[in-house]
């Protein structure tokens, strides 16, 4: 459980000071190509590039490291699997199974494509301010609607946290240890419950309070973004980096490479 | 283990899930107004804050889905609240990313759809001690669901992936227990506490 429930990653340097748009499409972008390609070695190139700009962000090892680390429950099923369910060359033999080249190279490629797109994500998306990630959403086009329930949302979820860590704590001085039984499940339960009774209740005072404002079905955005020349210095050069790695992985693929 | 990580599926698989994800959302958003804007939010911080709770389960621990819960009691509005939250842990948490959020939004909107179309209008009929079971339905056949889902776009990217589907499909059980327990619990509370949150639940979506 981590102190706010919207973990923040400290982020410095040239990166972080790009404009909100340029990093979420960046980000897109560069999941796109990574996701397209074809060859071990340019999709290791990838995970280069996307290495490098988690360091250009200025990202601590340990926060990557526990990122990364999400995805790898899933991936250890792939990875011990891929190999032998692949036809293919052989690769080497363990009991009965033989384990494919082929698919050594499909685990390979997966797992390194996954964490690069995770490691870019992290680096161009991860390092905004959620509010800053809604806005740049809805400038780049997503439905008003979207970003309205979006806004909200990561504004509620900072309130009903701090309420969630009171009540976790009430039940902390009442030596509530989690366990594996039945207790454990109903007092969750109960909590849970509790969390959205008294969510509901601001849910009101909330509509109440915009109404008194002139609440009129609509939300305004305040933020002025500032495109700056040194976003589309940056906006170049990745589109020259993500050009060279689809290129390279062209260049895999041609005979006699 | 919802969260499909990016390069994994196939372009076709990608692209269909996006697409039927986007179809979704443009019925849900159309049936949300601007003045349900704060309670649907209000709910899905609620239910996002809730599925951050880790729960003990023997040596490891889960984290429960509710995303049956969410279709009980959101119905259409489940959709957006569900892809916010898939948004908010793959750009902070780095669970998925922004080619499979089709995807996955579908894989858990999709239950969310049928608790809200067979369980929500069953509340209103039962009496009002049943509710704790259509509770635990709704936890049970949305993690199960959403595994089938997970299993079968996986299945769906090529032959070679069938056996990690298998395997996926072997882990969801004992959470769709888990997740039914839990959900009963929480309507049983409601149930006693703020009856009037599953009937007006019951009726908002039908």
């Amino acid at each position: 459980m981590t102190a706010t429930p919207i973990p923040h990653l400290a982020g410095s340097g040239w990166i972080v000071a790009r404009d909100p748009r340029l990093r979420v499409g960046a980000a897109l972008a560069f999941a796109l190509i990574t996701v397209g390609l074809d060859h071990p070695g340019s999709t290791a190139a990838a995970l280069g590039l996307a290495l490098g700009l988690a360091l250009a962000a200025g990202l601590k090892t340990r926060d990557l490291a526990r990122r990364l680390l999400a995805l790898e429950g899933f991936m250890l099923i792939l990875v011990l699997t891929l190999p032998f369910t692949t036809p293919g060359a052989s690769w080497f033999e363990l009991g009965s199974l033989s384990a494919s080249t082929a698919g050594r190279d499909l685990a390979l490629m997966i797992l390194l494509k996954a964490n690069a797109v995770v490691l870019a994500l992290m680096a161009l998306v991860g390092t905004l301010e959620p509010v800053a990630l809604g806005q740049a959403l809805g400038r780049l086009g997503v439905p008003d609607k979207l970003t309205h329930l979006l806004l909200m949302t990561i504004r509620q979820i900072h309130l009903i946290h701090a309420e969630f860590v009171r009540l976790r704590q009430a039940m902390r001085a009442r030596a509530f240890v989690p366990r594996t039984d039945r207790h454990t499940w109903r007092a969750y339960g109960w909590l849970m419950g509790m969390l959205l009774v008294r969510s509901l209740a601001r849910a009101e005072r909330l509509m109440d309070a915009m109404r008194c404002r002139g609440f009129r079905g609509r939300l305004y955005r305040l933020d002025t973004p500032h495109w700056q020349p040194g976003d589309t210095l940056a906006a170049l050069g990745l589109m020259t980096l993500l050009g060279a790695l689809a290129w390279l992985d062209h260049g895999l693929g041609l005979p006699g490479v | 283990m919802a969260h499909i990580p990016e390069g994994v599926l196939t372009a076709p698989v990608l692209i269909g899930g996006g697409l039927a994800s986007v179809g979704l959302l443009a019925v849900a958003l159309r049936r949300l107004d601007y003045d349900h804007l704060p309670r649907a939010a209000v709910l899905s911080a609620a239910l996002f804050v809730s599925s951050l709770i880790s729960v003990p389960l023997g040596p490891t621990s889960v984290h429960l889905l509710l995303n049956g819960f969410m279709g009980l009691l959101l119905g259409w509005t489940a959709v957006p609240a569900i892809l916010v939250a898939l948004a908010l842990q793959a750009a902070f948490f780095g669970f998925g990313g922004p080619l499979v959020l089709g995807v996955n939004t579908l894989n858990m909107a999709l239950p969310a759809l049928v608790c809200a179309w067979v369980l929500a209008p069953a509340l209103g009929r039962v009496r009002p001690a049943r509710r704790v079971w259509i509770g635990f339905a709704a936890g049970f056949l949305g993690v199960m669901l959403t595994g089938g889902l997970v299993a079968a776009t996986l299945a769906l990217s090529g032959e070679p992936f069938r056996p990690a589907a298998q395997v996926l499909l072997l882990t969801y059980p004992p959470l769709a227990l888990v997740e039914g327990l839990v959900t009963a619990t929480i309507v049983g509370f409601l149930q006693r506490v703020a009856p009037e949150l599953l009937s007006t639940g019951a009726r908002s979506h039908v």
